[in-house]
């Protein structure tokens, strides 16, 4: 069951084409990677989600109807990149504002409110200014805003940047636990090991346009190039063969690419013969970082604005 | 709750709450008490004080003595003095000041007032006043004159206005009118530019706080907009409201405060019209207005051209950001109408029935201001209300327009739009 549909999405500029016939779907309760380099068109696409912008063309589906910007804006929870509050407003009036633009009660924002400033320990700060708060505390102020009002959708662009260790891994706690109980999360950044341990499934976006969508693990095995860890004393002169070419060499440690049509038994059995003593072996699959940077590569620097047709 | 009332109910509690907006709710009444207060003062010491003036005669013109029973004035002849040697001396004997005439009195400038400080222009009238007199009956007696006969066919006509309207006459107090048409231009004026100015400084606060990207998730940017707009009117409506109630309140109390006073502006009112006092006259020209008419037109010409001019100073906030000399170069053309429209109601104080002054109070983006400068004058009654009727139209048009221009331009960051570029967001299809 896919809460988001996105079908030929399309939103272009005066001055370039900032989405350009993007279709995704976003599985109920899945937490999702929305990645691509700086002005690929990610916000662009998060706002035509959020329903601040309206699509050129293409249709959006929300929980399979056709999505109301004016009705479901109470089922998104959205947390901008650059973060956005009120800095001389009182923390709990204005999460309580907040809230009620959300179309929650009086009563049932400040229930919901109180539960998550005891849980992440913000209780203290009630009655404080945002401006005293520091850049993570406000950070985290910005995330209970974000979810406080239990939406369908939950919106998280660059949600860790600014946290220490300590309130990053607690905020990342809360993103598991929420999704777990049936939020659907879309995660937009560019941190992409943060992406590999908390997202399932990614689109990754360049000029506009879808050039990679799948779960990650399905992506990675796309991508892997037969690369492989081999642990143990070797020897260079043991290495000359034709099955593999070396890719890194220390004496305790090799990477190894194989050859097309050769497999692992074939390799081992190069050592064994040998008798070489093989302490570890695993497949060396890419980091989605590797793969971000190959696809992406030479192609950010040069987007040019170009007009639309 | 609609979403409008809960950004508006914010904007105007956020605002009402401030330190600053009790100051200023607080500071212009208090200057009004303080301006009543000087009247009143003037008023009634002007009674009190008798000053003592030593006066040097050597051309004899008073022959020792002089009428100064109408004024607070006592005049000492001194003999055996020159004007240099008593120069000195008259500070020490206890005078405030001292008047020489000289031998000559056809050189009209001889005439000199000697004082430590400045006397005051009422006393020097008086002076002036006495001593002309003398002068005048001394000459009538010497063409052989009666001074006596003289007063008598001497006429002393003082014109009296009365405004005819349908309701029936009433007297014409026109300093008072020109003062009130002033005032109310002048503050509406005001208010205006100041609540006006803060809907635009509020709107690019939001937007560079982005703050308003948030907001925008949960509701529509028309919606961000009006709340906005509707709340920063409320706190000037509460302001203007309060100051009205101050007013009254503060009418009220001065009769309690100082009874002697009222009781004796009644005697000099009912006893001699022409030695009325100011206050006297002040507080009859007031009551003499149309004060309903003021109050409600104020009311209605501060909303319509609040929220004409307040959503243009939302667009233009939307599309500035942290430079300041953008916000300069955008805000200029907004200002100019305004600037004009106070620049006619000075115009329109003097002769409200020019055609510079109806066309202005016509024309919606001036109206407002030029309207309350004419407006304890009679007015046709169609000129009122084509003016009205223009500027609700005003209002609608231009919050439609820059309900566009803000939508697009709070989320965007970067380089400043040009009015071109504004005027094409105005107009595109939505």
């Amino acid at each position: 069951m896919n809460l988001i549909e996105i079908q030929s999405l399309k939103k272009y500029f005066a001055t370039q084409k900032a989405v350009d016939d993007i279709s995704f779907d976003i599985e109920k309760g899945s937490i999702f990677g929305l990645l691509g380099p700086n002005g690929a068109g990610k916000t662009t696409l998060i706002r035509m989600i959020t329903g601040i912008f309206h699509p050129d063309s293409g249709n959006i589906l929300f929980d399979g109807r056709k999505f109301d910007p004016i009705n479901d804006s109470v089922n998104i929870g959205y947390m901008p990149e650059e973060r956005g509050l009120y800095k001389k407003m009182k923390i709990g009036e204005q999460a309580v504002y907040l809230a009620q633009l959300k179309g929650m009660s009086k009563v049932d924002a400040m229930r919901n409110i109180k539960q998550w400033f005891e849980r992440l320990e913000m209780e203290s700060w009630w009655n404080k200014k945002v401006e005293d708060l520091s850049k993570g505390m406000s950070q985290k102020l910005q995330f209970v805003v974000t979810v406080l009002h239990e939406p369908k959708l939950i919106i998280l662009d660059e949600p860790f940047s600014g946290l220490d260790p300590v309130n990053a891994n607690l905020i990342k706690e809360e993103i598991f636990s929420l999704a777990k109980k049936g939020s659907t999360i879309i995660f937009s950044t560019h941190r992409m090991e943060q992406v590999e341990e908390i997202c399932d499934h990614i689109v990754l976006v360049n000029k506009g346009q879808k050039i990679l969508d799948g779960t990650v693990a399905k992506i990675k095995q796309d991508f892997k190039e037969n690369i492989y860890q081999i642990g143990g004393h070797v020897l260079t002169e043991q290495l000359s063969n034709s099955i593999f070419e070396v890719v890194k060499y220390t004496q305790e440690n090799l990477l190894l690419k194989l050859q097309d049509g050769t497999t692992t038994n074939e390799l081992l059995k190069h050592f064994i013969n040998q008798d070489i003593s093989i302490q570890s072996f695993n497949e060396v699959l890419p980091s989605l970082n590797d793969i971000f940077i190959k696809l992406v590569e030479g192609t950010t620097a040069t987007r040019k604005f170009q007009a639309p047709n | 709750m609609n979403k409008i009332t809960l950004i508006l109910s914010r904007e105007y509690f956020i605002r009402v709450k401030k330190k600053s907006f009790l100051v200023t709710t607080l500071v212009v009444p208090v200057i009004i008490m303080i301006f009543y207060a000087g009247i009143i003062y003037i008023s009634m010491s002007g009674s009190s004080e008798k000053q003592h003036i030593a006066v040097l005669d050597e051309a004899n013109l008073f022959n020792q003595k002089a009428d100064t029973s109408d004024n607070a004035l006592i005049f000492k002849f001194i003999k055996n003095e020159t004007e240099q040697s008593f120069l000195r001396k008259y500070k020490e004997q206890g005078f405030q000041s001292f008047l020489y005439i000289p031998i000559d009195t056809s050189h009209k400038k001889k005439y000199t007032l000697h004082s430590q400080s400045a006397v005051n222009l009422s006393a020097i009238e008086s002076i002036e006043k006495i001593i002309n007199n003398t002068i005048r009956t001394q000459k009538l007696i010497d063409n052989g004159i009666d001074p006596v006969e003289f007063n008598k066919i001497n006429s002393s006509v003082s014109l009296e206005n009365t405004i005819d309207t349908e309701e029936g006459s009433r007297k014409g107090f026109a300093e008072i009118s020109y003062a009130v048409s002033l005032g109310c231009g002048f503050l509406i004026y005001i208010m205006m530019l100041m609540y006006g100015t803060q809907v635009m400084r509020s709107v690019s606060e939001e937007k560079t706080n982005r703050i308003a990207e948030v907001i925008i998730s949960s509701v529509r940017p028309f919606q961000l907009m009006m709340g906005k707009i509707l709340g920063i009117g409320a706190v000037g409506l509460t302001q203007f409201a309060i100051w009205i109630v101050l007013i009254l309140a503060m009418q009220m109390a001065v009769p309690l405060i100082f009874p002697d006073l009222m009781q004796q502006l009644n005697n000099t009112a009912n006893s001699n019209t022409e030695s009325m006092s100011m206050l006297a006259s002040t507080m009859q020209g007031i009551s003499s207005l149309p004060l309903a008419k003021i109050v409600l037109s104020f009311f209605f010409y501060f909303l319509g051209g609040y929220l004409t001019y307040a959503s243009i100073f939302a667009a233009v906030g939307s599309v500035v950001s942290e430079d300041q000399q953008d916000s300069q170069q955008l805000v200029a053309p907004v200002l100019m109408p305004i600037i004009l429209g106070f620049a006619i109601m000075m115009k329109a104080v003097d002769d409200p029935n020019s055609t510079l002054a109806i066309v202005g109070s016509i024309f919606p983006l001036t109206s407002p201001i030029v309207m309350m400068g004419r407006i304890t004058y009679e007015i046709p009654y169609w000129q009122l209300a084509l003016s009205m009727l223009l500027l609700v139209c005003s209002f609608i048009f231009f919050t439609w327009v820059t309900g566009k221009i803000y939508r697009i331009g709070i989320l965007m960051y970067g380089k400043k739009p040009s009015w071109k570029e504004m005027i094409k967001w105005a107009f595109a299809r939505a």
